[in-house]
């Protein structure tokens, strides 16, 4: 049997030039790469998206500090350094679509996943290594597009990353580039999704039945099916939005629409509830989206660091699936407030209460594996076992939300804001920064620093809270979430104004206590401590694989599996951890 | 390198790569139009008087298409068979076939298009055209993709068939499936906009 890849892009015969090896390459470590370095940067500009808001919520229309020299006293969008309020939209827009769509998933997925997928099944590459370098490119040409929105006339598109028509048909051109943009990532998703399926059903090693597999590993699986299943009809949603904008159609439009006092002139009959459905469909199981690999991370680290097994993989393993499958079923509950009836809330709050039972029981499981553990505090661990509260925090607070009785008066409240941000910030974010400390031996070969980690950790941690847990305060109090001088106007919220200056103030210290995250990663890169392959006395399979893993089939041959991922502390055993690829009988 | 499973099937999962996939690519596409069908019924009853489709669109043209289709499904199974027997010029004259069936459904569509034109009626007219022109030109494209697929197999790509038969008649096989798709989207389409 031939094959074309082996002839294209056989490792350790040729050598490839810089281009086919770094820039547009089909290793799948390298494309993890890309796609994580390309979404770190996103990540940084969303947060820098969000100081700026956070300065206008605090100070309002007080200029911003250096920006006014910057762009100077006359920009149209910035007049005497202060911002008004469109660009305040623009902002609140562009940091939801560049955290969700360019910044987190990507590194969740399109990094993570890439990286340690195929290393963790013994897998040689990705099943289709071109696809795979496709979808970082759509990706990349996606985030490209939608940073042109800041330079088209009129501004960044300013609806909120929701988008909702009507507003959204009116919008600025940045509107229209913005679905092109996400026609570019739904692409990308597509293409990923159907190369991460199909690798972990396929391409798991000799001996690595389902149920051996690393947890991380199934919630990739899970994800990858949402990405696939749930991108599309928000495809469907662009296209329709795209002609309303460009064609003058009015799906999105009811007959006798006024927009600045005039009835505008569209054919009508359609629906503003219609992208309100077709949008939530894919965005409720993308919630899942950026939560499942951040507990599949989680899993990996805390089993490897408390030195147990996890406790209930099985259940874990059913209840990521049954969150997959619930969460296509609870997103009219973004839309309790648009009339649809209460028949459709009672059942969207039933479906709503069902699929916080999974999540529970992997948050109790993941609690679970600390018991009896011989527990290692260091900086991956450290960020592992603060995502169990925080993510905690979130989703209890999200509980409230599903209800509509309480929903009538939390909706649209500051609160709303700090529930998510509870899962996806302290959450999601302390998964990924536990997964970068706990794999970045793997990529490099170096050890990252321990100091440098936890003076990292412990402000980040009270920073985070310092900008999110007021927010439920100010919620509870009333706070509207769309106010763009930080509620100034709101008579009875008076009492909870000085909390904008606490959070505004934690945002930016939470910014400067990022600069050793970076020191680290470049300062462990020149000067890290070499490490072996298994430096954290790891069982799973990619510490089989050489730090770090060079070319293509990094393993010396295909790695054999004997036993399930989590084998620590076994009675009578040579060391606390017995690997999956080590030969020999027991569990 | 060789990726596994590129032309042999796995044993507990009984598929090769290729075909997985497709079928996960599938159901991503069956979810896209599941979106656009799914908003042609929301507006439908949201409004107290949606149109009689046999009025204002061309049911006898379309009837046409959707036998110009169909056929072109046969062809597409019958250069996999070809291939399957060993026959390159059998396959080859067969999506040269299919090919040319899908040009010839865009042309009568492009009639059908422009007679719509001429009397005034765009996509803006009313949403009944609106979502026409949408369900029909997504639908559209899918089948200019499909068409250049085929075109290339039948081409250029049939150099594969002299190096790695097994894999190029997975390939084709694969193609296959994507197109009974387009053309099952097609009659949906078709029943759901032109029908009823």
């Amino acid at each position: 049997m031939t094959d074309v890849y082996a002839e294209d892009f056989a490792g350790g015969h040729d050598h490839p030039g810089f281009l086919r090896k770094y820039v547009f390459s089909t290793d799948h470590k390298v494309i993890g790469i890309q796609y994580g370095l390309t979404s770190l940067v996103f990540l940084a500009l969303g947060f820098t998206l969000m100081l700026l808001m956070r300065w206008q919520l605090a100070y309002s229309e007080q200029p911003i500090p250096l920006l006014d020299r910057v762009f100077g006293p006359d920009h149209p969008l910035l007049p005497g350094g202060a911002m008004l309020p469109e660009f305040y939209n623009s902002l609140g827009a562009m940091h939801g679509t560049i955290m969700i769509f360019l910044g987190v998933v990507p590194l969740a997925v399109g990094a993570f996943g890439n990286y340690l997928v195929p290393l963790q099944i013994g897998a040689p590459d990705m099943a289709f290594p071109r696809i795979n370098m496709a979808s970082y490119w759509c990706y990349l040409i996606g985030g490209i597009v939608m940073l042109l929105t800041f330079i088209v006339p009129g501004g960044p598109p300013n609806s909120g990353w929701t988008s909702y028509p009507p507003l959204s048909v009116f919008a600025t051109h940045g509107q229209t580039v913005w679905l092109v943009a996400m026609v570019f990532i739904i692409t990308s998703s597509m293409l990923g999704a159907v190369n991460l399926i199909v690798t972990i059903v396929q391409l798991r090693t000799e001996g690595l039945t389902f149920m051996r597999l690393p947890f991380f590993v199934w919630t990739q699986f899970t994800t990858s099916f949402l990405l696939l299943l749930a991108f599309p009809p928000l495809e469907a949603a662009a296209i329709l939005q795209f002609m309303d904008r460009v064609a003058g159609t009015s799906f999105f439009l009811p007959s006798g629409l006024v927009v600045s006092g005039e009835v505008i002139e569209v054919s009508g009959g359609g629906s503003a509830l219609l992208w309100q459905h077709l949008f939530w469909f894919l965005a409720h199981p993308e919630v899942y989206v950026l939560i499942l690999p951040a507990m599949g991370i989680v899993a990996e680290v805390i089993a490897n660091n408390s030195r147990r097994p996890l406790w209930g993989y099985r259940a874990m393993v059913y209840s990521s699936l049954f969150v997959g499958f619930m969460s296509f079923l609870v997103w009219a509950h973004h839309m309790y407030l648009t009339g649809m009836g209460t028949t459709i809330n009672a059942f969207f709050e039933a479906t709503t209460m069902i699929i916080s039972v999974p999540s529970i029981v992997i948050l109790t499981a993941l609690v679970g594996s600390l018991w009896y553990g011989a527990i290692r505090f260091n900086t991956p661990m450290l960020f592992a076992l603060a995502f169990l509260p925080m993510f905690g925090i979130g989703g209890l607070t999200g509980l409230p939300l599903g209800l509509s009785t309480s929903d009538l008066y939390l909706h649209d409240t500051t609160y709303v804001i700090g529930h998510f941000h509870y899962i996806v910030a302290p959450g999601t974010i302390f998964a990924l920064f536990a997964g970068i400390y706990f794999w970045f031996p793997k990529v490099t070969g170096k050890r990252m620093n321990e100091v440098l980690g936890q003076i990292h950790f412990w402000p980040t941690l009270l920073c985070m809270n310092g900008i999110f847990f007021p927010m439920f305060i100010q919620g509870m109090a009333g706070m509207s979430r769309r106010m763009y001088d930080g509620g100034l106007t709101y008579a009875h919220t008076e009492h909870v104004l000085i909390l904008n200056k606490v959070m505004t103030h934690s945002a930016f210290a939470l910014a400067i206590f990022q600069l050793p995250f970076i020191i680290n990663i470049l300062w462990s890169l020149a000067r890290g401590a070499r490490v072996e392959s298994n430096p954290w006395d790891a069982t799973t399979l990619e510490w089989a694989a050489s730090s770090p893993p060079f070319g293509h089939g990094y393993f010396a041959a295909p790695p054999v599996v004997y036993r399930g991922p989590y084998v620590y502390y076994v009675p009578g055993a040579d060391a606390d951890f017995t690997p999956q690829f080590q030969p020999g009988g027991g569990a | 390198m060789d990726i596994p499973h590129t032309t042999v099937v796995r044993d507990d999962t009984g598929l090769y790569n290729g075909k997985l996939g497709i079928w996960l690519f599938i159901a991503s596409e069956a979810m896209l139009f599941g979106g656009l069908f799914s908003a042609y019924v929301f507006l439908r009853n949201g409004v107290p008087d949606w149109p009689n489709a046999a009025d204002l669109l061309n049911v006898p043209l379309a009837s046409v298409n959707t036998f110009v289709l169909i056929a072109s499904s046969v062809t597409v199974a019958a250069g996999w068979t070809a291939l399957k027997t060993g026959s390159l010029r059998a396959f080859r004259v067969n999506f040269g076939l299919t090919a040319l069936l899908g040009i010839v459904f865009i042309a009568i569509k492009s009639f059908e298009y422009s007679e719509k034109f001429s009397h005034g009626h765009y996509p803006s007219t009313s949403n009944f055209y609106g979502i026409y022109f949408v369900l029909t030109g997504v639908h559209i494209a899918h089948l200019l993709g499909g068409i250049l697929v085929v075109l290339y197999h039948a081409g250029p790509g049939a150099r594969l068939w002299r190096t790695d038969p097994a894999r190029f008649v997975n390939r084709i096989e694969v193609t296959g499936l994507y197109w009974h798709f387009v053309d099952l989207i097609w009659i949906v389409l078709f029943s759901l906009v032109y029908l009823t």
